[in-house]
């Protein structure tokens, strides 16, 4: 498969008042081409930042790529300017907000907020767009989409904004789509349609999506791999199955005891992550889920952990995965899932710094 | 719409009788009458003086009267100045005002409106800073001091403008500026604070998610939306130039309404005070109405109550 996009070891920094937040801190992954990757995390974690500095779309000042690499193509687009990332927006790479209720312009008709991207990227006359507009609100299921496309936001309910909100991201065909929580501020049966619309469309027209969601419940059905985000980094990343049915790092295990499953039957073993994620204004030594883990060992509040692959695709960054480290049991919730996959290497390999 | 239109006409008819109303009594209970100076005048002069305004009658015949006059647009003869009605006070004197008004409404809503959208973009930056300090003088600084800042520096020091009176253009700019120069603060900071709410709006960044130039981003998304709200104080500015006229005309010797409206107010002359309180109220508020309108029109979410859906 063919990599679309490469991050290398992104760091995005913010300058407060507070000093320097350093929200994503050395992130690296892939994205091939036709693939969804879903980044999960708490609020907070750095899903948004790393996902709008893919567009640079984070307010610079006070925002700041701070080092390490974003390829497109194989093309870096951290050092390109303004006017040249305009021509990347809306036509390479395309983005969906949380809220539909507040991420369309009020006093915009939904049809001309469709058609500014294609006269814009596509050279389309205006009557040519229109059309293209009408053609694409059906595409996502909008009813009536000659009336609606004269319409304005507020006369479409969330769902329909929100679908209103991808035919405007795929209007010029773009080859990344990034979802940035698309479902979470959408009641659930709605959330079930939105979610359902975008599989049918990446199956149509062949984009790669990141697929943000602090919601582990709602990736095995979108995703293809799974990146699992903790302040700033990413801390596990595999295929859903990996994730799902052998994971490795104990922020996983407390992502997934967590999450309510359809087949559990004592809902009571329901446990959300104690504690909080720490200020990334001063990240703390060692690891950041040390003082939050029930597992964490000594040397986890001195020394970072590494990165260990457990599969070909399968990573988690834990000092668990050290051969010296003690064996520990997941949670009685966590564990009932595991499954032992064939794809699994004997023994986790440390990963070398700068891989 | 016209259903809107009607009531709220009908809305504006009530307000209307409750200020003449009101007018009326206020103006009985004052103390005075527009008779008296210090000669005394005797007591069959004022007998007669008092039939010729009617005003021997009854209160409520008094009032009733009024009420038919005002309904046919006749607001009754001057007390003080024998050969005028009210009418021609209004007829002669509202040009003027109106003119005066429309050019202060022009610079505090052009050079507001600017240099609100200019500390917006520029946030936290020098033209930010400076247009705030602007803004910051322009609504600490009444009306009548402005006045005569503008008045000693450009006029008399400087010698670019006339001081007063009012024949040309020229004449017209001091006054208009005087007048402006708090609702232009007032409109900088409005502009400029909802600017600034509006760009950090999620819809920005989905415009430049788009790959829209900033340039098009500002236009079509930003300075639109962040206009509504000077848009809504398009009401109050207009009582504020309403009201500020009658010092500003005084001061630069405009014959304009408001400065007669104050000779009369000193001179106790019922009807011009009556007359021109009532218009002024009618001037209110129809330019209140038709904020309204205009607010329905730019506003897609607002729908005028009454009117058709989906139009
Ligand atoms: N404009 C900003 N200024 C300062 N800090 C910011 C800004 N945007 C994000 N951050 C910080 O970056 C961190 C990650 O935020 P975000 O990516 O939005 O998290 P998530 O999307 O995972 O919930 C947070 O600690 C947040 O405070
Ligand atoms: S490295 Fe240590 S603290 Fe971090 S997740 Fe693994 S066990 Fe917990
Ligand atoms: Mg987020």
């Amino acid at each position: 498969m063919e990599k679309l996009l490469e991050i290398k070891n992104l760091e995005v920094s913010f300058q407060t008042y507070g000093g320097t937040v350093k929200a994503v801190r050395g992130v690296s992954f892939d994205l091939h081409k036709g693939e969804t990757l879903a980044i999960v995390g708490e609020s907070g974690s750095g899903k948004s930042v790393t996902s709008q500095s893919i567009m640079k779309l984070i307010p610079m000042p006070p925002g700041h790529i701070s080092g390490g690499q974003i390829l497109l193509n194989g093309d870096d687009i951290v050092p390109k300017t303004e006017k040249q990332m305009e021509k990347i927006r809306g036509k390479e790479i395309s983005m969906i907000f949380q809220d539909p209720m507040t991420s369309l312009n009020p006093t915009m008709k939904i049809g001309n907020q469709i058609t500014e991207g294609l006269i814009k990227h596509q050279n389309m006359s205006k009557q040519d767009a229109k059309n293209r507009a009408i053609e694409l609100l059906r595409l996502v299921g909008i009813p009536m989409p000659e009336k609606r496309v004269n319409q304005y936001p507020h006369e479409f309910s969330g769902g329909m904004r929100q679908r209103a909100m991808i035919a405007i991201a795929l209007a010029a065909n773009p080859k990344l789509l990034i979802a940035d929580e698309p479902t979470t501020a959408l009641d659930v049966t709605i959330q079930a349609q939105i979610l359902e619309l975008m599989k049918d469309l990446q199956s149509k027209m062949d984009t790669s999506i990141i697929f943000i969601t602090h919601d582990l419940g709602v990736v095995a059905n979108v995703a293809d791999r799974v990146a699992v985000m903790y302040a700033g980094q990413i801390v596990e990343m595999g295929t859903v199955d990996e994730i799902f049915y052998d994971p490795r790092h104990p922020y996983t295990w407390g992502l997934l005891a967590s999450m309510p499953s359809v087949d559990s039957d004592h809902s009571a073993d329901l446990a959300a992550i104690p504690g909080t994620p720490p200020d990334l204004t001063n990240p703390p030594k060692g690891d950041a889920f040390a003082a939050r883990n029930s597992y964490a060992l000594a040397i986890d509040f001195e020394e970072e952990p590494p990165m260990f692959q457990i599969s070909e695709t399968h990573f988690a960054k834990t000092w668990l995965l050290h051969p010296d480290a003690p064996k520990v049991e997941p949670p009685e919730a966590v564990k009932k899932r595991i499954r032992q996959l064939s794809s699994t290497f004997e023994k986790p390999v440390l990963v070398k710094e700068g891989k | 719409m016209a259903k809107y239109i009607g009531k709220r006409l009908l809305y504006m008819i009530i307000s209307l009788w409750m200020i003449v109303t009101a007018t009326f009594f206020f103006m009985r209970i004052a103390p005075g009458n527009p008779f008296a100076s210090e000669k005394k005048l005797p007591p069959e002069i004022e007998a007669n003086l008092n039939a010729h305004f009617g005003l021997d009658k009854p209160w409520y015949a008094q009032y009733w009267e009024y009420l038919v006059r005002i309904v046919n647009w006749d607001f009754g003869p001057s007390f003080k100045y024998k050969s005028q009605t009210v009418n021609d006070l209004i007829n002669e004197g509202f040009p003027v005002s109106f003119l005066l008004g429309m050019e202060a409404i022009f610079i505090a809503v052009a050079i507001g409106v600017l240099l609100g959208i200019i500390a917006a973009l520029k946030h936290n930056r020098w033209p930010d800073y400076t247009a705030m300090i602007i803004a910051v003088l322009g609504i600490s600084v009444p009306s009548f001091i402005m006045a005569s800042f503008l008045q000693y520096f450009l006029a008399i020091k400087m010698g670019i403008f006339p001081v007063a009176r009012w024949e040309t253009f020229m004449h017209s700019v001091l006054p208009a500026l005087a007048l402006a120069s708090t609702p232009m603060a007032f409109i900088a900071r409005l502009t400029r604070s909802s600017m600034l709410e509006v760009l950090a709006n999620d819809y920005i960044k989905t415009a430049k998610s788009k790959g829209l130039s900033s340039g098009v981003i500002t236009v079509k998304h930003t300075i639109r939306n962040a206009l509504l709200p000077v848009v809504t104080y398009m009401g109050p500015l207009t009582a504020g130039i309403l009201t500020g006229s009658f010092v500003i005309e005084k001061i630069f010797g405009i014959p304009g309404l408001g400065a007669h409206f104050v000779t009369s107010i000193n001179n106790r002359d019922y009807t011009v005070i009556m007359g021109v309180t009532v218009f002024y109220s009618i001037l209110l508020l129809v330019s209140i109405l038709l904020v309204d309108i205009a607010y329905g029109i730019i506003d897609p979410r607002i729908k005028l109550a009454g009117g058709k859906k989906g139009e």
